[in-house]
């Protein structure tokens, strides 16, 4: 180890994370920035690797919606033939710099936000948030949905990147995630003061662009309508913050959590790009009618790189607005969340400032130690997906990281370490 | 059929809806309802329920959309009314927690930074690692948790000793610090005499008495029961013992003891006699034949009390103080009804009661301690309800009469029984009313013994003070019409019980000698840590049991609850794997 305690090692992941400078600079085809895409079909998908027959289904529903988007196939009934067969190969979005909602499923020309981290020079990217209802993320695969997705792929990613090219240097988004914790997001479940700031900065320059005026309502409207729009940007920034934090190769902090719907999957910082997996839990939470705990999926989605980088379920105090999501309770409930969470943390990140909870930090850096020592597992707010292909979102709630992750790798660091 | 109620313009969240689209499913007559904001988003999802209509289809985003399948056309109302009534009531009522809850010795100490205290209620087996980590953040330990080992015990008082802090117990039931009782403990006035004891019901009647007197408790520091043992030497007492010479509010020192080691007695008694301050000691079993120096020894619990007061007062400290009247009329007993049954929920009750017993019956002042009896002999029985034996598994006889029932029960069929005696404990931690709980069993024991045409007798102690949580006078009052008879004190009652068997104990009537002092000087200097201990108000970190916070909380200490788990939830593997990576 290059420290002399594992508090010394945590501390300058820590650092790292607080020192972080995250700004959004562009939005491009995944393509563009990820060449695996490039190398015949592939596909990107949420949390630790995961083959095609182990997927639940939203992830497969999301899958096939991505095979008829990308023009390989004309039916739903082609592209499960064509995925059943092995003719397409998944990646885990973690492995390229990025990060996918839900199934996560990610392909060549679906527009990604790019935040590039300008102290450390690394990029994380995530593709753009595409409403609620029926959604790829939640498995959908109607014809509106891929629609939709190139719509976003036509007019709403390319009008974002020329607006970005106007501004300075890009978007400030420590500013923005700063600004939007005091107005009420949690930046998991509630994103809304966030999508709005978004809007604020970014519509002066979208005014100024050279397009057809339909086009330019039609994305003002857009990003008007969609209340968790940010929560694709705060994803890319909690994966550029961690990922620059991961270079440290020691310590104990969590650096991700994700999920595939089968899996619950951590890194911790002295274990590098290794995977520690258990299986996921499903989400309680509130259901839409019709539905109920029985057709919610198991937990998936890459979005728990928030809980990661100190927000989502571990602010929980910050959004008062979705505190009931913990359980019967209000605001106390969702206090008593917040300080749950800061027994399994090393600190508390200045940066993000919470007024609901006298001003104090967001909590930062789960240290897995802590996690098994106190059995305390990391909250995560997330959406709940039907568990069949195709039906999209049913409800929202909680659900927690199982310890059995941080136990494993624990003691593969231990072992590593040469301590046992 | 389908019925659609709109709400224009009533904005709320999706969450809040979504609870209300539960409460009002619940509803009998619905097939189905959904509640939501109006938006095309959510136009899809009442589509998909089956519940779309063309008055929704009309209605706008910040329109509040009701729609429900039903046959009964007048629950349009009443879920309108329920939905009005919900929205109207939606503010939480949740009772607040006046205090904070934490997981972790880190949090703990965050939470309250100038914590002084650490009272430790977690299972034997990990309190002593517990105690390890408060010695280490520089608190005292107030150590309520059992079962510690003899060789635990040794180095986290060696080790306290050193760092000038205090390891009250294991197994210290009562403690009182500037007026804060601890763990199960009494509400007792504030006051010029200090108690240095063991633990449990000892430390709980001299306070009390001490209260009912007049006069106040300074500190009521608990040792634990080995502390005067062998191979521990009464660390902790002397240390209290010194804490309290230095303690300016201290007039008295009053220390309280079952019968120690004999070196270690004599060490306590030479570090007695070098104080400033008039000491009573009472060591259970001893019965003393002077008062030497300004060390007065005493008999009984009651006498201790008694002295102390005495001694506060400026009064002259009389030979001896069980001049009472103890006589019972109308004893009615039948030819082989002989034999005292004593049903103690305290131990150091149960023992004083064994001591004056066998000294009536001219056995010495004799206590064992086999299979929970502190004395049988031909018939009279002394329990300890409170030992192992009976609380395996089971709550302490002083918070469930079950285990006491069943004995009072057993007591009154058995033909020889002439007495039954009881303690009533009362204070912190203690049942809320003892006295209504056992009286059913006392009676039927009582009833049952008279249909066998015999008189058995029910003599009670209340042990507690009028500002217990439960009623003194209460209690006292309840018993009493009940036919029981109650006394003041153990020691009291105790005499009572035999005066009916027609036996008594005779006392020593003790001369004061000077003398006592020893060429041994004894360092009386106490730390900073101690001084701060008996100087300020304990603020204290509560880890373990949730309960013992009432006391602190009724008397405004600052706390703070850690809701302790055991390390890694006691996997012993991961326990290991965390303590190498530090």
């Amino acid at each position: 180890m290059n420290y002399k305690s594992m508090d010394e090692a945590n501390k300058a992941v820590i650092d790292k994370i607080t020192g972080s400078a995250p700004f959004l600079v562009d939005v491009v085809p995944a393509k563009e920035k990820i060449k695996e895409l490039n190398d015949g079909k592939v596909l990107l998908h949420a949390g630790p690797p995961i083959k095609w027959d182990d997927m639940t289904g939203p992830m497969q529903g999301s899958c096939i919606g991505a095979s008829i988007y990308e023009g390989w196939a004309s039916s739903e009934e082609e592209a499960e033939k064509q995925l059943a067969a092995g003719e397409v190969k998944f990646i885990p979005c973690h492995h390229v710099n990025a990060v996918g909602p839900m199934g996560g499923i990610t392909s060549a020309n679906m527009p990604v936000f790019v935040v590039e981290n300008r102290t450390d020079g690394n990029e994380a990217y995530c593709i753009m948030n595409e409403g609620i209802g029926k959604v790829l993320r939640f498995g959908a695969n109607s014809k509106e949905v891929i629609d939709r997705l190139k719509w976003m792929q036509d007019i709403l990613g390319p009008t974002i990147a020329k607006a970005l090219k106007l501004t300075e240097d890009g978007l400030n988004l420590n500013v923005i995630i700063a600004k939007a914790i005091t107005m009420g997001d949690e930046f998991h479940q509630r994103n809304i003061a966030a999508s709005l700031i978004f809007l604020k900065e970014i519509s002066p320059y979208i005014v100024q662009l050279d397009m057809d005026e339909k086009d330019r309502k039609d994305v003002i409207q857009f990003l008007a309508d969609t209340d968790q729009f940010f929560l694709n940007i705060a994803m890319a920034t909690g994966k550029a913050v961690m990922d620059a934090a991961r270079q440290i190769q020691d310590g104990t902090v969590v650096t991700a959590m994700c999920r595939n719907g089968k899996d619950f999957g951590i890194r911790i910082s002295g274990m590098g790009d290794e995977w520690f997996t258990a299986p996921v839990n499903t989400p309680q939470g509130l259901f839409f009618t019709g539905f109920s705990q029985e057709d919610a999926n198991p937990d998936i989605g890459d979005s728990a790189i928030t809980e990661t980088f100190g927000v989502g379920g571990m602010a929980m105090i910050a959004a008062p607005g979705v505190t009931r999501f913990v359980g019967a309770g209000g605001f106390d409930d969702a206090l008593a969340t917040s300080n749950e969470m800061t027994e399994i943390c090393i600190s508390q990140n200045s940066n993000f400032t919470i007024p609901t909870w006298d001003f104090q930090g967001a909590c930062l850096g789960i240290d897995a130690r802590k996690v098994v020592e106190t059995g305390i597992e990391p909250i995560i707010n997330t959406g709940i997906a039907n568990k069949k292909a195709g039906m999209g979102q049913v409800g929202a709630g909680t659900v927690r990281a199982p310890k059995e992750c941080f136990e494993k790798a624990l003691e593969a660091y231990a072992v590593k370490l040469g301590l046992i | 059929m389908l019925h659609t109620i709109i709400k224009k313009n009533s904005y709320q969240d999706s969450i809040n809806l979504m609870l209300l689209t539960n409460s009002v499913s619940t509803m009998e007559g619905l097939n189905k309802v959904q509640i939501m904001m109006a938006t095309p988003a959510n136009k899809d999802i009442f589509k998909d329920a089956g519940l779309h209509t063309d008055e929704l289809e009309a209605a706008e985003s910040n329109d509040m959309a009701i729609v429900m399948d039903t046959e009964d056309d007048s629950m349009v109302d009443k879920v309108l009314e329920k939905v009005d009534q919900y929205l109207k009531d939606q503010s939480i009522s949740n009772k607040k927690q006046g205090f904070e809850t934490v997981r972790t010795w880190d949090k703990a100490v965050d939470a309250l930074p100038n914590a002084n205290v650490a009272m430790i209620s977690v299972p034997g087996q990990y309190a002593a690692d517990e105690a390890d980590k408060a010695l280490d953040r520089g608190l005292h330990v107030f150590m309520f948790s059992d079962n510690v080992s003899v060789e635990d015990e040794l180095r986290l008082k060696k080790k306290a000793h050193e760092k000038g802090l205090l390891v009250m117990g294991p197994d210290c039931g009562t403690g009182i610090l500037d007026g804060v009782p601890f763990a199960f403990a009494n509400v007792v006035s504030k006051g010029r005499i200090g108690l240095v004891g063991a633990s449990g019901t000892g430390i709980q009647e001299v306070s009390t008495i001490i209260d009912r007197l007049g006069e106040g408790v300074s500190h009521a520091i608990g040792t634990g029961g080995r502390d005067l043992k062998d191979p521990i030497g009464a660390i902790t007492m002397m240390d209290g013992i010194r804490a309290l010479e230095n303690h300016s509010q201290t007039e008295i020192i009053t220390i309280i003891s079952k019968p120690p080691a004999e070196h270690v007695r004599n060490e306590v008694m030479e570090l007695l006699q070098s104080l400033s301050k008039p000491v009573v000691a009472v060591f259970l079993g001893e019965k003393p034949e002077e008062y030497v120096g300004n060390v007065y020894q005493a008999y009984t619990l009651a006498e201790t009390a008694h002295i102390a007061v005495d001694l506060a007062r400026g009064n002259d400290v009389k030979p001896d103080y069980n001049s009472g009247d103890f006589t019972v009329e109308n004893k009615n007993l039948k030819e082989g009804q002989k034999t005292l049954k004593g049903l103690y929920s305290g131990g150091t009750l149960a023992s004083e009661a064994a001591v004056l017993i066998s000294d009536a019956l001219g056995l010495g002042t004799h206590i064992k301690n086999e299979e929970g009896y502190v004395l049988k002999h031909e018939g009279h029985e002394i329990v300890d309800l409170g030992d192992d034996k009976y609380t395996q598994g089971k709550p302490h006889p002083m918070i469930d009469p079950e285990t006491r029932s069943k004995f009072i029960e057993e007591a009154g069929a058995d033909k020889s029984t002439a007495v039954i005696l009881l303690d009533f404990v009362l204070g912190y931690g203690s049942h809320d009313d003892m006295a209504s709980a056992l009286l059913p069993s006392i009676k039927k024991a009582v009833s049952s013994a008279k249909e066998d045409g015999r008189t058995l007798h029910v003599v009670a102690t209340v042990c507690g003070t009028k500002n217990d949580p439960q009623s003194y006078d209460g209690h006292v009052k309840e018993l009493r019409k009940a036919g029981v008879i109650v006394k003041e004190t153990n020691n009291e009652a105790v005499r009572t019980a035999l005066n009916i068997v027609g036996l008594s104990v005779e006392d020593n009537e003790k001369k004061h000698v000077e003398g006592g002092k020893s060429d041994k000087k004894f360092d009386l200097s106490v730390s900073e840590e101690l001084t701060n201990l008996v100087t300020e108000r304990p603020r204290v970190i509560n880890v373990g049991l949730k309960g013992f916070t009432e006391a602190l909380e009724d008397t405004g200490t600052q706390f703070v609850q850690y809701d302790w788990r055991p390390v890694a939830g006691g996997n012993a593997r991961m326990a290991k794997i965390l303590s190498l990576l530090k």
